[in-house]
């Protein structure tokens, strides 16, 4: 960690631009990606069903994603502007996925009405 | 036109924080990202693209999945192996999932102790997460020689929907490109942090203008996506 203060001091490096955080910073966030990883393989290892898989899954699945994005890729020190600009249009996405589950209750029910099981 | 007193400072301490920070950043007549440098901004739009692109392909799997009458493969029993004798689900995936994480950790390091202008510790840290990136694309090349010598087929598959193959080669294909070109992304960069380009200001092969110790961020963007995607692909792909 003494690194950083001479490296902090050289009059080149400016704080905001050259993202200057302690090594521990990322050897923690490493090792909770393992812990998050290890509780995404333990749900299928225990084979939890239903609600409680996919809500494990899709949490466990997001904290890992933010813990990649906010501080590995270091949007928690970029301006809210960039950090908008980027993780905004992403959400949109989800109106997508809203339209197609919706298209693909209309295939089933169509293949399953009309096509003998839909085989 | 520009005017040399007031740049620096209205540059650095004059930006207003919070939403208010947002209104004025994009609605001044200047450029809206103040503080992230050209470079960086558009590794990160091409990323949102990118972001697009994966989010299309989980949408075509979603899709194929919740319409067909057929039961869906379980990948838990797919990706399994046997290792002397003990059945385990799922097992080369998780290899997979720890080798790119400690990649990510490994990209994390250099970018920061390329800011330090520690040429050694950045090259090394940069060729140990090509390295790790080289192990995923080699296990992933087992995984689909596997499956391949199982009958899975883009088109037909012994366990359950058709679809299955199709969407499997499809979106761990395209990720394991994305990966093969960040390790060759990687090693070139590696080569320049080591060479000392950044420090003497060695033009560039094909810009033929200096580059910046900034380039070693830009390349852990870029890694770092790559790890995000998985994070994605094994969730919803190898987990739901």
């Amino acid at each position: 960690m003494s690194h950083s203060a001479t490296a902090a001091a050289t009059p080149t490096a400016s704080h905001d631009e050259n993202q200057q955080h302690p090594i521990r910073l990322y050897l923690t966030v490493w090792v909770w990606l393992f812990i998050l990883s290890v509780g995404s393989y333990m749900v299928d290892i225990l084979q939890f069903q239903g609600l409680l898989r996919w809500g494990l899954i899709v949490v466990l699945m997001l904290l890992k994603a933010g813990l990649i994005v906010s501080i590995f890729m270091h949007m928690r020190w970029e301006r809210l502007a960039l950090s908008y600009a980027i993780l905004v249009p992403p959400v949109l996405i989800l109106v997508f996925v809203a339209l197609m589950a919706l298209e693909s209750h209309h295939t089933l029910l169509t293949r399953v009405l009309f096509l003998n099981g839909g085989t | 036109m520009s005017d040399p007193a007031v740049t620096p400072s209205h540059e650095t301490s004059a930006r207003v924080p919070g939403l208010r920070g947002i209104v004025a950043d994009w609605s001044s007549d200047q450029r809206s990202f103040k503080t992230a440098s050209w470079g960086k901004v558009m590794m990160w739009v091409f990323l949102l693209s990118d972001t697009f692109i994966f989010g299309c392909f989980l949408l075509s799997y979603m899709t194929a999945r919740m319409s067909t009458t057929v039961t869906w493969p379980n990948a838990s029993e797919v990706f399994s192996l046997e290792i002397a004798g003990h059945h385990m689900p799922l097992l080369l995936i998780a290899i997979m999932t720890f080798v790119l994480i400690t990649s990510s950790g490994t990209m994390a390091m250099a970018v920061n102790y390329g800011y330090r202008r520690d040429r050694r510790k950045t090259a090394i840290l940069m060729l140990l997460t090509a390295l790790f990136g080289a192990m995923f694309v080699g296990m992933q090349a087992f995984e689909w020689s596997k499956l391949i010598s199982e009958g899975v087929r883009p088109w037909e598959n012994p366990f359950g929907a058709q679809q299955f193959g199709a969407i499997f080669f499809m979106i761990t294909g395209f990720h394991g490109t994305h990966v093969t070109i960040g390790v060759i992304f990687l090693l070139i960069v590696a080569r320049k942090v080591w060479r000392g380009d950044f420090d003497t200001g060695r033009p560039g092969f094909f810009t033929a203008r200096k580059g910046r110790y900034e380039i070693v961020e830009i390349m852990g963007l870029y890694w770092h996506f790559v790890d995000l995607v998985w994070v994605f692909i094994f969730a919803f792909f190898y987990l739901w």
